[in-house]
C-alpha cells in the first residue's frame, strides 16, 4: 500500500487512523488517572458541539491553527520544517495590537486593513530571515526557528516593558492597550467571541491550495520540497523559492496573531499562547495539503473548546488536550515511518524520491548545519 | 559598581548554568550519536516534575532525583524507539514529547495535589558546606566524564561513529542502532538530571512549564560548544552568566547594560554560529540520517 502524493483518500484515511489511535491513548490515560474516558470524551464533544456557544468557540479556536498549519504546511511544502511558527504569531499580532491601539483618526476601511497587513509583514520578516540563513549559508531552519522564537518573545517581553515612552503598550497588564473599535475584526455571530478572523482563516486556506497546485510558484514550491537536485536541474532558484516560502508562511501565520489581538482579545499579552506548536499537529495530520489543513484545524479547534467543558463536567483536567496533540503527533510519525518499511510497499527497490511523503520526505533532515561549513580543524 | 560582581553573582551563575549543563550534555551524546534531540524541553520538564513527585512520595529527595532521571529516561526510550526503531522524523518525535510532557506534568499536578499551577513544597537536595549544591558540583563532574566517554572509550567512539557515518559504521561491524538507543536514553537522564535540579535543588517545588525554555538554551550550547563538551559546557555557563547577571540586575539599580539583551544573548549567538560565518565545527554529519535505507 503505497501512499503516492495525491492520493488524498489514503492520507486523509491516515491521518483518522492517527487520531482515533491518539484517543485511544487518551482514554488509557483517563482511567489510569481515575475518570470515565467515555464520559470525558461525550462532554467534551458536548461543550464543543453541542450548542451554539460551543460551536462558535471551536471555530473561535480553530482559526488560527488552520492558519498556523497553513504556515506549517507551505514551509513544509517547500521541504522545510517551520518551527517557528509561535514566534512569526506572536510578532505578527503584537504589531497588530501596536498599529490597532494606535489612534491616527483613521475610519476602519483603511485602520483595520493596516493592522492586518503590519502583522503579515512582521510575521513574513520573522519567517524570511530563516529561510534566507538556509538559502544562503545552509542554516539549518529547526534551529534559527526555535531561536526566532524566544527572539520574537524577548523583543515583545521588552518592548511592553521598557518601551511604554514609545509605544502604546501597558506594562500593568503585560500587553499592549486596547486595540481601537476602528482597528477590530467584527463579531461575525451575534452574542458570541466568534470574528471575522475565521474567514481569513478560510480564505488563506483556499488562497494557498490555489498557489501551490495552480500556479508556476507553487509548482516551484513542490519541486523544491520533493526534491532539491531536480528542482536545480529544472532551473529553479532553490534559495529564492524556499525564501519565499518561508515568507510566505511566515506572514501566515503573522495572520493567525492579527486575527488572535483585533479579534480574539483585543490587544496582545507577553506570554506565548503555545498555538504555533499546536500548529504543527495541525499541518501534519492535514497531511501538508491547504484543505487537510482545514479538517485538522476544526478538529483541534474542537478539542481546546471543548475541554474546559470535560473539566467542569467530568473531572478531567483540561491539558489532557496537550497530551491528546502530542499523541496525535507521535501516532502520524508512527504511521508514516510505517509506510516506509519494506513490509508495507510493494515496490521494493528503489524507494520512489519521495518516498510516499506530501512535500519532502523530512525523516531524513540533512545536515544540521551548511556544506559550506569548513572542517574541523 | 564594584559590589555587582560578588560571591553572589558567582554562585547566581553556577546555580543558572548546572541545568544547562547537564542538557547540554544529555544533546550532546545524543546528537553526537546522530540522532537530533529538539524534545530536551520535554525531557527536562519530566524530571523536575517526578523528581518532585518522587521526593513527595518518598520523603527523600535522593531518591526523588532517581525518579525524575528515571522517568526523564523513558521520554528518551520514547524518542528513540520513534526515531531509531521506527525511523519516524526525528524532529516531529521531538515537538511531540514536548507537547506530552507540557500536557502530562499539567495533568498529573491536579491528580497528585489537587490543584492547578504548582505542586507542594517537599524537601530540598542538601548542600554541601551549606553553600554549593551537590548537583552543581556534579555539573563539572560530567563534563570531563562525557568528554573521556566520548574520546577516550570504544563505546564513545563507536557513538560518533554512529553519528558521523552511520552506514560505514555499520559496515565495520558497530551497533549503530544500540549505541543510538543508549546515548538517547541517557540525553533523557542527563536532562531530567538538569530539570530535577530545578525542582528540588534550586527550588523545593514544581511549577507549570517550569524549565521556560532552558531545554533549548541548551540545544543552543550545543551547537554554540561546536558539538564538544567542553565547548557546550563553556557556552552553558556563558548563557548562565547572562541570565544571572540579568537577575541581579533587576534588583540593582542603575545597572549600565541593558539586561534584555542579554537574556536574548544565546538565541543572537547561536543564530550567527548557526550561519557557519564564524569558525565553528560541523554538525556530526550523520544527524538525522539512518543506518542503512530499507
Amino acid at each position: 500500500m503505497t501512499i503516492r502524493p495525491g492520493s488524498a483518500i489514503v492520507n486523509a484515511a491516515g491521518s483518522v487512523v492517527a487520531v482515533l489511535v491518539a484517543l485511544l491513548l487518551g482514554a488509557v490515560v483517563i482511567m489510569v488517572s481515575g475518570h470515565d474516558p467515555w464520559d470525558a470524551y461525550r462532554s467534551l464533544a458536548e461543550g464543543a458541539l453541542g450548542s451554539r456557544r460551543g460551536r462558535a468557540e471551536s471555530l473561535v479556536y480553530a482559526a488560527p491553527l488552520i492558519l498556523g498549519g497553513l504556515a506549517f504546511a507551505i514551509a513544509a511544502r517547500a521541504g522545510m520544517f517551520n518551527i517557528g511558527i509561535e514566534g512569526q504569531l506572536v510578532i505578527g499580532g503584537f504589531v497588530a495590537a501596536l498599529v490597532g491601539a494606535t489612534d491616527w483618526n483613521l475610519p476602519t476601511a483603511v485602520h483595520l486593513p493596516l493592522a492586518v497587513l503590519a502583522a503579515a509583514i512582521a510575521g513574513g520578516i520573522w519567517g524570511f530571515i530563516p529561510g534566507a540563513m538556509k538559502a544562503a549559508t545552509g542554516a539549518h531552519e529547526v534551529i534559527t526557528t526555535i531561536m526566532l522564537n524566544y527572539l520574537a518573545f524577548r523583543l515583545i517581553t521588552y518592548s511592553i516593558q521598557k518601551r511604554e515612552d514609545w509605544l502604546p503598550v501597558d506594562p500593568a497588564v503585560q500587553g499592549t492597550e486596547r486595540v481601537l473599535d476602528t482597528a477590530r475584526l467584527p463579531v461575525i455571530l451575534d452574542l458570541t467571541r466568534l470574528h471575522a478572523g475565521v474567514v481569513i482563516a478560510l480564505v488563506a486556506a483556499v488562497v494557498i491550495w490555489f498557489v501551490l497546485f495552480h500556479t508556476t510558484f507553487g509548482y516551484k514550491v513542490r519541486t523544491v520540497g520533493l526534491s532539491h537536485g531536480a528542482a536545480r536541474y529544472g532551473g529553479i532558484r532553490w534559495g529564492l523559492t524556499i525564501a519565499i516560502s518561508m515568507t510566505l508562511a511566515g506572514a501566515i501565520a503573522g495572520l493567525a496573531g492579527a486575527g488572535e489581538s483585533l479579534g480574539l482579545h483585543g490587544r496582545h499579552s507577553a506570554t506565548p499562547p503555545g498555538l504555533g506548536f499546536t500548529a504543527i499537529a495541525v499541518g501534519l495530520v492535514g497531511r501538508n495539503h491547504p484543505i487537510g489543513v482545514i479538517f485538522s484545524g476544526l478538529l483541534f479547534g474542537i478539542l481546546s473548546a471543548g475541554a474546559p467543558t470535560m473539566q467542569a463536567n467530568a473531572g478531567v483536567s483540561k491539558e489532557i488536550v496537550l497530551v491528546l496533540q502530542g499523541l496525535v503527533i507521535l501516532a502520524v510519525a508512527a504511521f508514516e515511518a510505517m509506510n516506509r518499511l519494506p513490509a508495507f510497499r510493494k515496490v521494493a527497490l528503489p524507494p520512489p524520491p519521495s518516498r510516499g511523503n506530501p512535500g519532502r520526505d523530512l525523516s531524513e533532515p540533512g545536515e544540521l548545519i551548511s556544506r559550506r561549513t569548513p572542517p574541523v580543524g | 559598581m564594584s559590589d555587582f560582581f560578588t560571591v553572589a553573582l558567582l554562585t547566581a551563575t553556577l546555580r543558572m548554568a548546572t541545568p544547562l549543563v547537564f542538557a547540554a550534555m544529555g544533546g550532546l551524546l545524543s546528537e553526537r550519536s546522530g540522532v537530533i534531540n529538539i524534545a530536551l524541553e520535554g525531557m527536562m520538564l519530566t524530571g523536575a516534575f517526578f523528581a518532585v513527585a518522587g521526593t513527595h512520595w518518598t520523603g527523600t529527595p535522593w531518591l526523588g532525583l532517581v525518579v525524575g532521571v528515571a522517568a526523564a529516561s523513558v521520554a528518551g526510550c520514547i524518542h528513540a524507539f520513534w526515531c531509531i526503531t521506527l525511523r519516524g522524523n526525528q524532529i516531529v518525535a521531538g515537538t511531540a514529547i514536548n507537547l506530552i510532557a507540557a500536557g502530562l506534568t499539567a495533568f498529573l499536578i491536579q491528580i497528585i495535589w489537587g490543584r492547578a499551577g504548582g505542586s507542594d513544597s517537599v524537601s530540598k537536595m542538601p548542600d554541601l558546606f551549606g553553600r554549593v549544591n551537590i548537583l552543581i558540583v556534579g555539573a563539572f563532574v560530567i563534563t570531563p566524564l562525557v568528554h573521556f566517554y566520548l574520546f577516550r572509550t570504544k563505546q564513545g567512539l563507536h557513538t560518533m561513529a554512529s553519528g558521523e557515518s552511520p552506514q560505514a559504521a555499520e559496515s565495520v561491524g558497530i551497533n549503530v542502532t544500540r549505541n543510538r538507543y543508549l546515548a538517547v536514553v541517557a540525553s533523557g537522564a542527563l536532562a531530567g538530571c538538569g530539570g530535577a535540579f530545578l525542582s528540588i535543588a534550586n527550588l523545593s517545588y514544581f511549577t507549570l512549564d517550569m524549565t521556560a525554555g532552558r531545554g533549548f538554551i541548551a540545544l543552543a550550547a550545543v551547537i554554540f560548544g561546536g558539538w564538544n563538551p567542553f565547548g557546550a559546557a563553556a557556552a552553558s555557563l556563558l548563557f548562565g552568566a547572562a541570565q544571572a547577571v540579568q537577575i541581579q540586575a533587576q534588583a540593582t539599580s542603575g545597572f549600565p547594560i541593558s539586561t534584555d539583551l542579554l537574556v536574548a544573548l544565546p538565541y543572537l549567538l547561536t543564530l550567527i554560529a548557526v550561519t557557519g560565518l564564524v569558525r565553528n565545527s560541523p554538525a556530526p554529519a550523520g544527524l538525522g540520517k539512518h543506518a542503512s535505507a530499507h
